[in-house]
């Protein structure tokens, strides 16, 4: 029984080897990374798919109406009739518009989006490539993606896309500090950049509890800012200024019809799920399950169960909460988290150096709380009813 | 003609590309990014020799890089805004023609 | 002189040479994205993995936007196009050729020809991290000091000083 589940858990692994015995072996290693890729592509754009009418159904319920429930069971077809409108669409593209650069933009943002799964650890063993460095690698290729932002904006010389560009990068340079400093936390804690090890040092149990980074105080709030800033990074709502309809067309992308508008949704949605799974690994234990009574259910199975819960609450926040300003946006990200995800650092530190026991506890959830209670009464703007001052012209 | 050598000529490739560009070009912003290459060459270069040197063990090329890496960018950034700054004086990015003290 | 090398050469050389010779700024910083690219992808070829990975976090996603932003905020409105190259471009390309090849002549001409190549050298990052604060912890606070000066410094130059009007 126990060899049984052992085999469907490394089900994936063991396939990828009997298909590699019938090639040749120097070609061996190149086969391997590119069967592994297509299985990540597939998978991760059938995920796209599912979270689109997911999205738009669940929006839908939020807000008291039903979403698209004409094809298919449900409205669960939506996503092929939403790919052959996109396909059929004419390809419009200014006369203005630098075509090189403007062809280029959508495929260098889903081309980033997708490198980023390669230090991903899906399941046990179930890794593209275990770099040693794999966290750095994963920022480092989703600042890729800022620059592609600029490109679609500033290609297509028109004031709504350049506008929308500039806020969007502004936006997604000003979360990307806080992200970052987030993960060093857990990079402190493990001691590595590798994924592998940091997931591997979260799926052991005390009792029938997981050692998940996201159960300590400093992994708590980290996780929360984490959070925080990858819906920033995404361009998702409340954060979805940049492409907000009602304020400014559609931004950065307002002049792409048809086909390169769908790559660049996709491209945002597979650069959103990739923050989620690279939150899962730092924070809520990759593929370990949450009790371990449960670890007979196979680790791919968990990591895609807490991707979906993420994807919920992310559609869940999108449904729930107006648009924040751009000027509030900011704020938020230089005032607010920059200073928790430092007092978060501190918090760790002092976490690891005081012996195991309550008062740790106690003395780390204060310094994450108090300063987060202070610092939002602190910041938050006090209307002052003062006289009318009166601007005449000279 | 070994990999040691190859690394090298490319390095020294970069770095006169990146010349050429920062003697050559009119765009006081261009002239920065010929700067920036220089750099990375310079950069190149270090990586090479930690590579195929006598100690890779100590790291001292890659220390180097790193903090190369890091100076560049601050340089990056103070340069950027010296060039907008001068923008905002007289109007123009073009170097042949800030060619007098006299605003 | 293996394959990889010579592709990653080939597209690091074109890239920075499309960067210092296109009409376009715009055009010319996102050519040199490509070629800093290269330069990270030989970097890990090397088998810093580090470095590449920071250049690309740095040079890529920092400075590159940097540059474009700067283009975007000094480009005036739709003038006539400036000629792309200073009028003294005859002495500037003879000084680049004869550094280069002054340099091509020094490397050919030296005795680096190892014949044996050393092995690989197995990095990790905790080994920088530990090289970082102990042996070059005295660089590191001062590269602190000086990321922080630029930081202030550039924030203060480049800030609409916006005079007091009556």
């Amino acid at each position: 029984m126990n060899l049984k589940l052992n085999q469907l858990d490394q089900i994936f692994v063991i396939v990828n080897h009997w298909l590699l015995g019938y090639l040749p072996p120097a070609v061996r290693p190149l086969c391997s990374s590119i069967l592994s890729i297509a299985l990540i592509i597939v998978t991760f754009a059938l995920l796209f798919a599912i979270t689109t009418v997911l999205e738009r159904k669940g929006l839908g319920r939020i807000q008291n109406r039903f979403g698209p429930n004409r094809v298919g069971p449900c409205g669960f077809l939506q996503p092929i009739a939403d790919g052959i409108k996109s396909l059929t669409k004419e390809d419009i593209v200014p006369n203005p518009a630098d075509h090189a650069v403007h062809f280029l933009a959508p495929v260098l943002l889903v081309a980033a989006a997708f490198m980023a799964y390669a230090v991903l650890p899906i399941g046990r063993n179930m890794i593209l490539v275990d770099l040693n460095a794999g966290v750095l690698y994963f920022f480092a290729i989703g600042s890729l993606m800022e620059l592609a932002v600029f490109m679609a904006g500033w290609s297509s010389r028109s004031k709504y896309s350049l506008l929308g560009a500039m806020r969007a990068i502004a936006q997604m340079i000003s979360y990307e500090v806080p992200l970052v400093l987030a993960s060093i936390v857990v990079i402190m804690q493990a001691g590595s950049l590798s994924t592998v090890s940091i997931v591997n040092m979260q799926a052991t149990y005390t009792g029938i509890w997981p050692h998940w980074f996201v159960f300590t105080p400093w992994g708590f709030a980290g996780f929360a800012l984490f959070m925080i800033a990858a819906t920033a990074e995404s361009n998702r709502s409340p954060f979805d200024l940049p492409e907000g309809e009602s304020e400014i067309i559609a931004g950065y992308y307002t002049e792409y019809s048809g086909f390169k508008f769908a790559l660049f949704f996709l491209g945002e949605y597979i650069g959103m799920f990739a923050t989620s799974a690279m939150a899962i690994t730092l924070f809520l234990g990759g593929w370990s399950a949450p009790f371990s009574f449960l670890t007979w259910i196979p680790s791919y199975f968990w990591f895609f169960a807490k991707l979906l819960t993420i994807i919920l609450t992310f559609i869940w926040v999108r449904g729930t909460l107006p648009r924040l300003r751009m000027d509030q946006l900011m704020n938020l990200a230089w005032e607010f988290m920059l200073p928790m995800t430092l007092l978060n650092l501190l918090t760790a530190g002092v976490w690891h150096f005081m012996s195991a026991g309550v008062l740790r506890w106690l003395i780390c959830g204060a310094m994450v709380v108090v300063p987060c209670i202070l610092l939002s009464r602190g910041l938050k703007q006090r209307k002052k009813f003062q006289v009318r001052k009166y601007h005449f012209s000279e | 003609m070994n990999s040691l050598q190859n690394y090298l000529l490319l390095s020294s490739l970069l770095f006169s590309i990146g010349l050429a560009g920062a003697l050559i070009r009119r765009n006081a912003i261009l002239v920065l990014i010929g700067i920036e290459l220089m750099l990375n060459a310079a950069n190149l270069n270090l990586i090479a020799f930690w590579r195929f040197g006598p100690n890779p063990a100590a790291l001292t090329g890659i220390m180097f890089a790193i903090f190369s890496i890091s100076i560049a960018a601050a340089e990056a950034a103070v340069g950027l805004g010296i060039i907008l700054a001068a923008y905002r004086h007289s109007k123009t990015t073009d170097l042949d023609r800030m060619n007098s003290l006299r605003g | 002189m293996n394959v990889p090398f010579i592709i990653l050469a080939i597209i690091t050389v074109v890239g920075t040479a499309a960067a210092m010779g296109m009409r376009n700024a715009v055009h010319c910083v996102l050519a040199l994205t490509v070629g800093l690219a290269g330069v990270a992808a030989l970097y890990l070829q090397l088998g810093a993995q580090f470095v590449g990975f920071t250049q690309i976090m740095v040079y890529v996603g920092a400075v590159a936007i940097l540059a474009v932003f700067a283009i975007m905020m000094t480009h005036s409105p739709e003038p006539a196009k400036p000629p792309t190259f200073s009028s003294f471009w005859t002495v500037g390309s003879v000084v680049a050729a004869a550094v280069f090849a002054v340099l091509a002549w020094a490397i050919h001409s030296s005795s680096l020809a190892t014949h044996t190549l050393p092995p690989q050298p197995e990095v990790t990052v905790q080994q920088i991290g530990d090289a970082l604060m102990h042996r070059f912890v005295l660089p590191l606070e001062l590269m602190g000091l000086l990321l922080t000066a630029a930081l202030i410094g550039a924030v203060v130059i480049a800030m609409n000083h916006r005079e007091e009007t009556k």
